[in-house]
């Protein structure tokens, strides 16, 4: 069964698939860990197949950024309820390098956290199944923010009470 | 004060909603016990030795008497009728039952408070003067800033989940009344060469474990920028601030690692991409937020003498619990919570109501907390300070004892919070029972005795001019004596006096400090500046002779 996910608000059937979990390259769109990509990145440039990479933590996303153009996906990994690097890694790969692809969040991922990932950028979200459903709501848990953000739709600054 | 507007309204109860869901959750058996400890201490609920406690945020300090007397009616429902104020300017209830706590956080919403990020590795309670506004030694009122952090630092979904809580203490004054330089990130307001007021960014101080204090990032910040650069120092510091060793963790430690000279590189990098995007304040925000502080309607009135031929409790009083206002004809009053059979910074559900009642009759319906964990009016007409004596009195609020000896700053301890090695508060009683002579007292002048039921510190004994903590040695409590520690604009870390006393031993061994004190101070000259002049050795000597502690 394949894996399911939140993404924009749905829930669907990812259609990507992680390198460890595939024979071998196939054509169809895969995701790397930052290791895989770094060491054959000649390589993986020459398929110019279909491209997405998983950031750790302690990853700084400005590692990628000569490369920034070759994704189509971004994941950071969250490995607890308590390490925020990720939000950080979010918020930067889509203000200050303006990536538009998809923005994932891997790992340690629940219901509770969805709307500040959200609003750090993130729009994809691998969920465990026992939330997956109810999951979509959260991202609706606050109507406004008082932090200008990327998701500029919920930024409240101060003059505009 | 600043007054909710329909965002804020709607944040605080959406975030009760998102709570009291989580909370059902979790008796209902679908977030266990780990997960739901990382939400609940984003709202303040701590499970403690005898049963959860809720930490209220009091921003900055400030209080209507309406919120008091919610303040207070929680006390009498949902707890056992008292709170305990903090450090922190927080309150704190012992008792409240767990299904319950939505509640609570409802009632607060309604009179627009919250628990939010009041524990947990986020952005805590602002902190500030507790005279700000009223005193005449400030450039400006701090309180307009520490809303504008108050809201940036609010459910920031970039800062929620920090290597550890950060503290941000802000000030308006030379005179430093907030601990600003032992706390993650200090604000001064400050006046440049050019006449402009900006701020001074501080980083870095910190107690705990490890007691640092704060170093200067950056002599002058124009105020527009006040918020861009906090973010950048807080994305520094979640970048790069340790998450392999909960006690490395603060930012004091990268700091330190760093060294000032590359964190504020880092810093400064950081703060050049960001500080003309969105979190630029303007002048109409700053002058808007500024309009909720607006100074209250005080009438015309020359200074006054209301002491003159009173009797000499009213006399003493006046003396230690009242200070200058920069209005004439008003002062400030402080309602001590150090009586000596309560612990520090405890007030009943009666006395909250008291408060909020005097609070509207004689000071604006406001209240204020101070970071040594009493009260204050801010704004009393001198002339009615007799009849506020009279009715604190009555209530066992007027002790007459702030700022001297017995007004111990002192964290719950072994008998509410799960860390504590050692009792505080029975040592705090101790003391006050060893020094119950107040001519004594009072001659001993200025004199700051804090004490910490353990490392964590929450009662600032490192910067006490005498810091008492508890430690635990083979299941017994024992207590290390620091002294010639300061929390002002000389911030100071004391120095261990010697190996730890028994319970008992702690009255007399601050006795024999005092003793050395009191026989080679010179005329005028306060505890900490005879302790800084002679060094820590005659007191240490005279502590430890023969023969033993009683």
């Amino acid at each position: 069964m394949p894996r399911r996910l939140l993404r924009d608000g749905e829930v669907v059937a990812d259609d990507w698939r992680y390198l460890s979990e595939v024979q071998g390259p196939d054509g169809g769109p895969l995701i790397l860990t930052i290791d895989q990509w770094l060491s054959d990145r000649e390589r993986w440039i020459a398929d110019n197949g279909r491209l997405g990479v998983i950031l750790a933590p302690a990853h700084k996303v400005e590692l990628l950024a000569r490369d920034l153009a070759r994704f189509a996906l971004i994941g950071a990994e969250f490995p607890g309820p308590s390490d925020g690097r990720g939000y950080t890694q979010g918020r930067l790969l889509r203000e200050r390098w303006k990536f538009t692809g998809e923005l994932r969040a891997t790992g340690y991922v629940r219901r509770d956290q969805l709307f500040f990932l959200a609003r750090c950028g993130f729009n994809s979200f691998e969920l465990p199944d026992s939330e997956i459903e109810s999951a979509s709501t959260a991202l609706a848990t606050f109507s406004a923010g008082y932090q200008p953000s990327n998701d500029a739709g919920l930024a409240v600054k101060l003059r505009h009470r | 004060m600043y007054r909710y507007d329909v965002i804020d309204k709607t944040l605080v109860t959406e975030r009760v909603a998102q709570f009291r869901d989580q909370t059902r959750r979790h008796l209902a058996g679908e977030l266990s016990e780990d997960e739901f400890r990382h939400l609940r201490l984003r709202n303040g609920l701590y499970i403690q030795r005898h049963a959860p406690m809720l930490r209220v945020a009091i921003p900055y300090g400030l209080l209507s008497s309406a919120q008091l007397r919610t303040l207070a009616a929680i006390a009498r429902r949902y707890d056992r009728g008292y709170g305990h104020f903090t450090t922190r300017q927080n309150i704190q209830y012992n008792w409240p039952k767990l299904p319950e706590v939505p509640d609570i956080l409802a009632e607060l919403a309604a009179v627009e408070m919250h628990a939010i990020q009041t524990s947990g590795n986020c952005i805590r309670n602002i902190t500030s003067d507790h005279l700000a506004g009223v005193t005449p030694d400030e450039l400006e009122d701090p309180r307009p800033w520490c809303e504008i952090i108050r809201q940036w630092a609010a459910l920031h979904p970039e800062f929620s989940y920090l290597p550890r809580k950060f503290k941000i203490a802000v000030t308006g004054s030379a005179r430093d009344r907030a601990a600003s330089l032992v706390h993650d990130v200090g604000v001064h307001i400050v006046r440049n060469t050019e006449g402009e007021l900006g701020f001074e960014i501080l980083a870095g101080g910190g107690l705990g474990r490890t007691p640092i204090i704060g170093q200067v990032v950056r002599e002058f910040l124009p105020r527009a920028h006040l918020l861009s650069y906090l973010e950048a120092v807080l994305r520094v510091y979640n970048r790069e601030g340790r998450r392999d060793n909960l006690n490395k963790a603060r930012i004091k430690i990268l700091v330190r690692s760093l060294g000032l000279e590359e964190f504020r590189r880092r810093v400064e990098s950081e703060w050049e991409l960001i500080k003309d995007g969105g979190l630029r304040v303007a002048e109409a925000d700053v002058a808007r937020m500024r309009s909720f502080f607006n100074p209250p309607a005080y009438r015309s009135l020359h200074e006054s003498q209301p002491a003159a031929g009173r009797d000499t409790a009213f006399r003493a009083w006046y003396r230690y619990n009242t200070s200058e206002h920069k209005v004439p004809g008003y002062r400030v009053v402080y309602v001590s919570l150090k009586r000596a059979d309560v612990a520090p910074g405890d007030a009943t559900d009666a006395q909250m109501e008291l408060i909020a009642e005097l609070a509207d009759r004689y000071s604006f319906g406001e209240v204020r907390v101070a970071h040594t964990q009493n009260l204050l009016f801010a704004d009393v007409e001198q002339e009615n300070t007799f009849e506020l004596w009279r009715a604190l009195d009555g209530a066992g609020l007027a002790t007459p004892n702030i700022g001297t000896l017995t007004d111990i700053i002192c964290c719950p301890g072994l008998d509410f919070c799960s860390l504590a090695n050692a009792g505080s508060i029975e040592v705090a009683k101790l003391i006050n029972e060893r020094f119950d002579d107040y001519d004594y007292v009072y001659d001993l002048g200025e004199l700051d005795v804090k004490m910490s039921g353990c490392m964590n510190a929450c009662g600032h004994h490192h910067v006490g001019n005498i810091g008492i903590l508890g430690v635990d040695k083979g299941g017994e409590e024992w207590y290390q004596i620091t002294i010639g520690g300061s929390a002002g604009a000389d911030a100071s870390l004391g120095t261990v006096i010697g190996p730890s006393v028994a319970k008992a031993d702690v009255p007399e061994t601050i006795a024999r400090l005092l003793d050395v004190y009191v026989e080679r101070r010179h005329p005028d000259e306060r505890f900490l500046d005879t302790m800084r002049r002679l060094g820590v050795k005659p007191f240490k000597e005279r502590a430890y002779a023969a023969p033993a502690a009683a």
